[in-house]
């Protein structure tokens, strides 16, 4: 129920309204919790409202950092994988 | 935005690794969130982790945390005449003391489902000889859209638009079953969502006045994985604190202008959890202010007597005191396509969850 996901604001519209991209579907939400959101910004949508502007690059650092965990960065661990 | 990394089976792999590789001894790990339940079930998760790891599921199912006396409310509701009720479809087929929503369509009554609380709004504004009512049932992450729709409503006029609140919020009930004798807890994936609008400072008591460390989790299987992963370095080196793991969504201070929006709207009030008991200040309530919005305020309705499921134990699968395999009426009296308590009902409910995506006649 508390499912959200990202879209891009492809263009703002009156009235606190803007028009984003998810997926390739357009839809319309409420800038009204994201007053600050601008044209190309990821936002999180949940039930047509945007929840939050999305920051690529901390998505970025969140899966380098994950590539540096001992077991990720073990040989012997990648090899497993490449064999399987 | 690329998120496949957050599904690459390599990245996965290094975790399972990583996790296999704590020490910890025997724990228990709850995630309180109906995503995360279809997450953890969907994707295989609890397959993976090592034996000493058990993953359970507490109340993240706003559905199916929701009263009979709430659900037999929004159907007294959908009773009244001139009146539309309006929910998200998970509420729909719950059952409350004598019927649901879905059966009381079935029998004429207006009730429709909405994507969005705007649906609501505009609905009213294209039909202003009847009342329409939003059911608002959820958790914090949904609160502020509530807030907004009213906001909105007051803002343009809006005569015939109402709103049930059975809304709740979270760090009171995690606090509720922390100090559950039944219930042993080691820690918590904590909702990502919920985390968007409330940031991580609300869940800090947890850490410093329990020692239950949780972690603020994606609902990608590398998102899952790292929060677990987290969670156990921070047991394993008897640390108890909240830390975020998803970053892309979450600020430590959360949306604060959604939180001035709710907090402008709605009052604290207690609130009764279905399995759990009555928890001081988990409820919101409509501020006196925007009774007129208050759709128990302004169409008052006469409930009957609320009557418990028989045999159904939900109330335990939701406080992860049994799993959902160990009800006497999983997968016999009550399957998805005929459900009997709520868990089973909603989509993100841990018994729907488990009916679909487990093998339960090995488990």
């Amino acid at each position: 129920m508390c499912l959200a996901i990202p879209a891009r604001v492809v263009t703002i519209e009156e009235n606190h309204m803007a028009s984003v991209d998810i997926m390739g579907v357009t839809r319309k939400i409420s800038l009204d919790l994201v007053p600050e959101a601008v044209e190309g910004d990821f936002v999180l949508v949940h039930a047509g409202f945007a929840l939050q502007i999305v920051d690529e690059e901390f998505a970025n650092e969140t899966l380098e950092l994950l590539k540096t965990l001992p077991f990720f960065a073990e040989e012997e661990g990648l090899n497993v994988l490449e064999e399987a | 935005m690329d998120l496949s990394g957050f599904r690459d089976p390599v990245i996965a792999r290094g975790l399972i690794d990583a996790i296999a590789a704590t020490k910890t001894g025997q724990v228990k790990i709850m995630e309180v969130c109906g995503t995360h339940t279809v997450a953890i079930a969907k994707n295989g998760l609890r397959a993976v982790m090592p034996e000493w790891v058990t993953l359970l599921s507490g109340p993240g199912c706003p559905v199916c945390v929701t009263a009979n006396a709430d659900i037999d409310t929004a159907i007294e509701l959908a009773r009244r005449s001139g009146v539309i009720v309006t929910s998200f479809g998970d509420m729909m087929k719950v059952p409350g003391s004598y019927s649901s929503l879905a059966r009381e369509k079935a029998e004429g009554r207006d009730v429709r489902i909405v994507y969005s609380p705007l649906d609501a709004l505009t609905l009213a504004e294209k039909n202003p000889d009847r009342e329409v009512v939003f059911v608002a049932v959820g958790f914090e992450t949904t609160a502020p859209l509530i807030a907004a729709a009213i906001l909105r409503a007051k803002e343009s006029g809006l005569e015939n638009f109402s709103v049930f609140c059975a809304h709740k919020t979270v760090p009171a009930a995690l606090e509720a079953l922390v100090n559950d004798p039944e219930v042993q807890i080691n820690g918590f994936i904590l909702p990502g969502h919920v985390s968007t609008i409330i940031g991580s400072h609300p869940y800090e008591f947890l850490a410093e006045q329990y020692h239950v460390p949780g972690v603020i989790t994606g609902f990608e299987p590398v998102d899952v994985l790292q929060g677990v992963y987290m969670l156990l370095k921070q047991l394993e080196e008897g640390r108890s604190e909240i830390e975020i793991a998803y970053h892309r969504g979450v600020l430590p201070e959360g949306n604060q202008h959604a939180r001035e929006l709710v907090e402008q709207v709605f009052t604290e009030m207690d609130a009764d959890w279905r399995g759990i008991g009555v928890i001081p200040g988990t409820g919101l309530k409509i501020r006196d202010e925007f009774q007129y919005y208050d759709a128990v305020v302004r169409l008052p309705v006469t409930l009957p007597e609320p009557k418990e499921i028989k045999g159904c134990q939900c109330g335990d699968v939701l406080r992860g005191v049994i799993l959902p395999f160990d009800c006497k009426l999983f997968g016999k009296g009550c399957t998805p396509e005929h459900p009997i308590g709520p868990c089973m009902v909603s989509s993100e409910g841990s018994c729907a969850a488990y009916f679909r995506y487990t093998d339960y006649g090995k488990a």
